[in-house]
């Protein structure tokens, strides 16, 4: 007996095939539609009436918004008090991101060149398994970490280094009266939480970067800076620009950390938490909350201008 | 001549112990100035590995490598004067084909005026002028190999590596390329060490190749006297579609107990021929059509040419064959 030339439907899980196969663009529609609306309505719906919100104004006497449109709270955000905010907060996600960078390179590099098998899991163990945990337990760990009687402090005087660490906190603006209380130990906390997600796209880049290519450049009398410098910095950018739109957006918005570690001076997330709940100002609020939305876009504009996204 | 590179008892071990990979085991090698040399060999003899001892990604376990006299035992591959075209090519996607080109010169500290100008100057070299503004994603597998070529020309080595170039490219293509090799290489003059595990290129391009196998060069010398005298069975069966006769059949036709060869173009069809079998399949090529035949364990070729009477599959016949065309060889 030889076979049919057609084989027999086995059901709706046929049928239904059938019908897709006949009508491709209904199958696209169906697994499109949920996340477009979504995406559509929920996440960039809820953003434009932030937006919209930001040119209310309110009313200096009565505390209540008044719903039209005006420019006035864009110009309280100029202010020197608000503007510092932006300031402050700009400069620390450049310095989290840039040290994230510095920090995360050496790791993503190894994890994609050299680690195989047993010790590849173990790297993506080491970068995931602090994500586990909760993100206040470990911002207050570090508060104790580097408070003034805390660990890092008793080891350097164990050490007969505490010299050092008087000499960092002595330096101006940065420094202060212990680590837990000063820029450079919310710097390291920032550091610390947000550094895989710069390893991890970071790595994902330098991965598709094949060994025969870093062997060519050095085949053609190229230095290890050169080949640094040359082909694995340009084609791996587009994952540190991922990498440092993490870190960079995240430490913008963020408004934990420079409440529990730092000299409690202002951020534009705790400007944005406390403009909303106890002060009601919701349009300063909303108008705090489009400067990172703006400068990110300004970044990212800069970057695929320097051709950051060429090699993608 | 001087030679160009030599090895000395050279061996590359992966691992350490008895355990150890012998990825290239005591070769001795000389490789003559202004010679195209190829290494021809099946995959993981080795072959691939010597070439990147030369370039210096790869370090010998013991041995010396010398290049042109010197040795470079401890010189990286970014000061060796010798330059490779990639397998997969490696063109940098990120920059345009003038700009892959000119790395060699730009890494030098070339003026870029200079470094564009003998760039150009090479792109011409390969047939590709006018092409140096597009992106290496934008060329064809040949184009890209051109590029790769060039690239490699243009720090004027004294010795160019080829790792298999034309591996990936189709059937027409690689023709027109070996003969484009072939006489870049004799109007450069520079020396050519070409791997590949392809015999008909290895023969019809190299002026001397070396046959690997297992780490060690099994035959070194001009293709005309690998493919006519092979020096052991590995080499004939690997080199050439000769027929490879075991000592038995070797004694039985009157030689020594000894492993030996003889070429399909050299036997004919003849009534009553030293050796019989049964006919087991006819391939047609052409010019002469193969005939296959059983003899014990043994299959053996004859090529009868266009326009002979050919015989039936499953028939019986026999194929006769001058003496002193039995070449005699080693068994390893």
């Amino acid at each position: 007996m030889t076979a049919p030339a057609i084989l027999p439907e086995r059901g709706a899980a046929d049928r239904l095939t059938a019908f897709f196969w006949r009508r491709p663009k209904a199958f696209l529609a169906l697994l499109l539609t949920p996340p477009l609306l979504w995406l559509g309505l929920v996440y960039l719906g809820s953003l434009a009436t932030l937006l919209w919100q930001s040119f209310y104004s309110i009313d200096e006497f009565s505390g209540m918004v008044k719903p039209e449109l005006t420019l006035k709270t864009y110009a309280e955000l100029m202010r020197p008090a608000n503007f510092d905010i932006i300031l402050r907060t700009l400069l620390m996600s450049t310095a989290v991101t840039l040290g994230c960078a510095i920090l995360a390179f050496p790791i993503a590099y190894y994890a994609a060149r050299f680690a195989k098998g047993r010790w590849k899991a173990v790297f993506y163990l080491g970068i995931m398994l602090p994500l586990w945990s909760s993100y206040l337990v470990k911002v207050y760990a570090w508060k104790l970490i580097l408070a003034k009687e805390g660990i890092v402090t008793w080891a350097t005087e164990a050490t007969h280094t505490s010299g050092i660490l008087n000499a960092l906190l002595a330096l101006p603006v940065i420094g202060g009266n212990s680590l837990s209380t000063s820029y450079i130990g919310m710097f390291i906390v920032f550091v610390y939480v947000w550094i895989p997600y710069m390893i991890l796209p970071m790595q994902a880049a330098l991965e598709r970067v094949p060994t025969s290519m870093l062997e060519a450049s050095q085949d053609l009398g190229a230095t290890r800076a050169q080949t640094f410098r040359t082909v694995i910095l340009p084609l791996a950018l587009p994952g540190v620009i991922a990498g440092s739109i993490f870190t960079f957006s995240l430490t913008m918005g963020d408004y934990i950390i420079p409440q529990i570690v730092g000299n409690s001076a202002n951020f534009i997330g705790m400007a944005v938490y406390q403009l909303q709940g106890t002060a009601g100002n919701t349009p300063l609020a909303a108008a705090f909350s489009m400067v990172p939305i703006l400068i990110m876009l300004v970044y990212l504009t800069l970057a695929k201008r320097a051709g950051a996204f060429d090699a993608l | 001549m001087t030679a160009a590179v030599t090895f000395q008892s050279v061996s590359r071990h992966f691992g350490i112990g008895p355990a150890a990979i012998k990825a290239v085991d005591a070769v001795d090698l000389t490789i003559a100035e202004g010679s195209f040399f190829a290494m021809l060999g099946p995959s993981g003899s080795g072959k691939t590995t010597c070439l990147r001892l030369i370039s210096g990604f790869e370090q010998p376990t013991s041995g010396a490598i010398r290049i042109f006299g010197q040795d470079v035992s401890a010189i990286p591959p970014n000061r060796r004067n010798v330059n490779t075209v990639f397998q997969d090519y490696a063109l940098f996607p990120h920059m345009n084909v003038r700009d892959n080109v000119a790395y060699g010169l730009m890494v030098k500290g070339i003026p870029r005026s200079q470094r564009y100008a003998k760039a150009d100057e090479m792109l011409h070299l390969v047939q590709l002028g006018g092409y140096g503004d597009r992106k290496p994603g934008q060329l064809s597998g040949g184009q890209r190999q051109r590029v790769a070529l060039a690239r490699a020309l243009v720090n004027e080595p004294r010795v160019l590596l080829l790792d298999e170039p034309l591996g990936a490219l189709d059937l027409k293509l690689r023709e027109d390329m070996q003969d484009e090799l072939k006489s870049l290489q004799q109007r450069l003059g520079i020396t050519f060490v070409f791997v590949t595990h392809d015999q008909h290129e290895a023969l019809s391009m190299a002026d001397s190749l070396a046959v690997f196998n297992q780490g060690k060069i099994a035959q070194i010398g001009t293709p005309a006297d690998i493919y006519t005298h092979p020096r052991t069975r590995f080499v004939a069966d690997f080199v050439g579609s000769s027929n490879v006769l075991p000592p038995a059949l070797t004694k039985a036709l009157g030689g020594p107990a000894q492993w030996s060869s003889l070429r399909p173009e050299n036997t004919r069809l003849a009534p009553h021929g030293p050796i019989t079998g049964t006919v087991t399949a006819l391939r047609y090529l052409g010019a002469a059509t193969r005939v296959v035949l059983k003899t014990g364990e043994t299959e053996l070729a004859a090529l009868v040419p266009a326009g002979r009477p050919l015989p039936e599959p499953g028939t019986g016949t026999s194929i006769a064959f001058d003496p002193k065309d039995l070449h005699l060889m080693e068994e390893n």
